[in-house]
């Protein structure tokens, strides 16, 4: 399409207000992360060790990265044999499944919390007090992430016809998930994979509310006290999930190209 | 394997949202209705019509609904500057894969970044003050709603232009050259052609955009520290204030409100998006 001088400069102005809306809070953060304290002139990285040194800020970004692997780790046991099976074995279920894990959508996390008080009280019985326990909260959390990501992955593939081949070859159900479907989808896992890891590390109601420190509960706590240290902080993770979801489209780009081929 | 054996695999599934999904939900739906002892009351219910219940409601609403418009009207006019420059150029896929990013970045980080931007020590403030001698912080309306406007429109936007771009892609060259072989002005092109297709998905996604702005809570919790000007703030200080009698109850039945609005919204979309889906492919 070719289009007239104006229209092209127009764009690139408009394009530019857009960048600077965008661009200026991230290079503030910076920015700010990297004053000394006070009115003082220069630049200094002390907010950013703090991350390190900081006992308190320390173990919330284990917390929070434990957090992260635990949910994949749950997400996909719970979620990848429950969808592949629902479409080899029980289709008329499909429509179900794929309503509760979109329920998340139309169930404010809020919501959740402020009903989840019971439940939880027996989690702690049970499992003990750890920020851990979170990972069940979470679960549910980026279930309707996951569950698109792994749904187009497993649209894209025959799954009816893989499964047969390799159960009249003999293999049980175990294998046919396992080893033969999971491999073929694992794209689509990834994905799954990736926004939840991006979820859970700047999740804050269900953290703050059931008064765990993870990593953004800890920051909005020495924001007071440290403010440079907690936009350091921020923008550490801000960083890492944009990495993260960048990772993302490239995959699916790549997968895409892979596909038309 | 017999009818039974073939669902035994879906219950550990089942279980697990049933226990910390749908058992919230209806705790929050179930309580709204009993009073601190578990007996049937409409109380809480009413409790939402007294003042600080409307005016957090009516906070909400409009911080939404700004959210929405505005969010939908840029991200709209962003997404057709990027398709604009075609489907497959650097600077569309660039945008596309940026938005996804922003639109996800919301909570703790986003408060912090326009605090570091418009706070009384924020990089703009103090820029402003040092050129034009202009106060841009004021009297700290950065903490309420019209600072969470701001801060809102800053990942309704990038969501918007996930949404809608593919709709506007979806109109087709040969749509366009029909519409100027037959003697059609650009003009009278979008405004009899690609409007009307495209006004479904617009509504849509502004729909879509309300619910996001409506539900969103973590930024306003840390940016808001005076007041319950919004609905979520005002059911964090439900469940957790000790001094309000019955206020666990109270909180359930603001809950339950949010749940109708976001649900309706929702509803509404979907009713659109299939709208949409019947000219796309």
């Amino acid at each position: 399409m070719t289009h007239s001088r104006t229209f092209r400069i127009l764009r690139a102005l408009g394009l530019l207000a857009f960048g600077a809306f965008f661009f200026v809070p991230l290079l503030a953060l910076l920015d700010f992360s990297t004053q000394v304290p006070g009115d003082a002139p220069g630049r200094t990285w002390d907010a950013w060790t703090y991350m390190v040194t900081d006992e308190r800020l320390r173990s919330a970004i284990v917390a929070s990265l434990l957090l992260a692997v635990l949910t994949v780790t749950g997400m996909v046991v719970l979620l990848v044999p429950t969808m592949i099976w629902v479409r080899l074995r029980v289709p008329r279920l499909n429509r179900l499944v794929e309503f509760l894990c979109l329920l998340p959508l139309t169930i404010p996390a809020l919501v959740i919390v402020v009903g989840i008080t019971n439940v939880y009280s027996w989690v702690y019985y049970l499992l003990g007090g750890s920020p851990l326990t979170l990972t069940f909260a979470y679960v549910v959390l980026v279930l309707p992430y996951s569950y698109r990501a792994i749904d187009s992955a497993l649209a894209a593939i025959d799954v009816t016809t893989l499964a047969e081949a390799a159960r009249s070859l003999g293999a049980g159900w175990f294998t046919v998930i396992t080893r033969i479907v999971v491999p073929n989808i694992w794209g689509g896992v990834l994905s799954a994979a990736f926004i939840s890891v991006a979820l859970v590390l700047g999740e804050y109601v269900f953290s703050s509310l059931l008064h765990f420190d993870t990593l953004p509960v800890a920051m909005a706590a020495i924001y007071k006290s440290y403010a440079q240290a907690s936009m350091a902080a921020a923008l550490a993770s801000m960083t890492l999930v944009a990495v993260l979801l960048l990772g993302l489209t490239f995959l699916g780009r790549r997968r895409e190209r892979k596909g038309m081929a | 394997m017999g009818g039974a054996g073939r669902l035994l695999p879906l219950v550990p599934f089942l279980l697990f949202v049933g226990v910390f999904l749908l058992v919230p939900t209806v705790t929050v739906a179930l309580g709204a209705f009993q009073d601190a002892d578990g007996a049937f009351t409409l109380d809480n219910l009413g409790a939402l019509d007294d003042y600080a219940a409307l005016r957090a409601l009516r906070g909400s609403l409009v911080l939404s609904a700004t959210t929405a418009v505005l969010g939908a009207v840029l991200g709209a006019l962003l997404a057709w500057l990027i398709v604009s420059a075609g489907p497959d150029s650097l600077l569309k896929r660039m945008t596309m894969a940026i938005s996804g990013v922003l639109a996800q970045f919301g909570g703790v980080i986003l408060a912090f970044a326009w605090i570091a931007t418009i706070g009384i020590q924020g990089v703009v403030t103090l820029a402003l003050q040092h050129l034009t001698g202009f106060n841009l912080y004021g009297n700290g309306w950065l903490f309420s709603i019209p600072g969470l406007v701001v801060v809102y429109t800053y990942f309704q936007v990038p969501l918007m232009v996930i949404v809608f771009a593919p709709a506007l892609e979806g109109l087709r060259v040969q749509w366009r050259e029909a519409a100027v072989n037959l003697g059609a002005s650009t003009w009278q092109y979008w405004r009899l052609v690609a409007v009307p297709l495209l006004t479904p998905a617009f509504l849509g996604s502004m729909l879509l955009l309300f619910a996001n702005a409506f539900a969103a809570y973590a930024t306003a919790a840390v940016l808001v520290s005076q007041g319950q000007p919004i609905v979520p703030l005002l059911i964090r200080q439900a469940i957790t204030s000790e001094v309000l009698l019955g206020g666990a109850n109270v909180g359930f039945a603001l809950a339950l409100e949010m749940i109708v609005v976001v649900a309706l919204v929702m509803a509404a979309y979907s009713l659109l998006l299939r709208r949409t889906s019947r000219w796309m492919k």
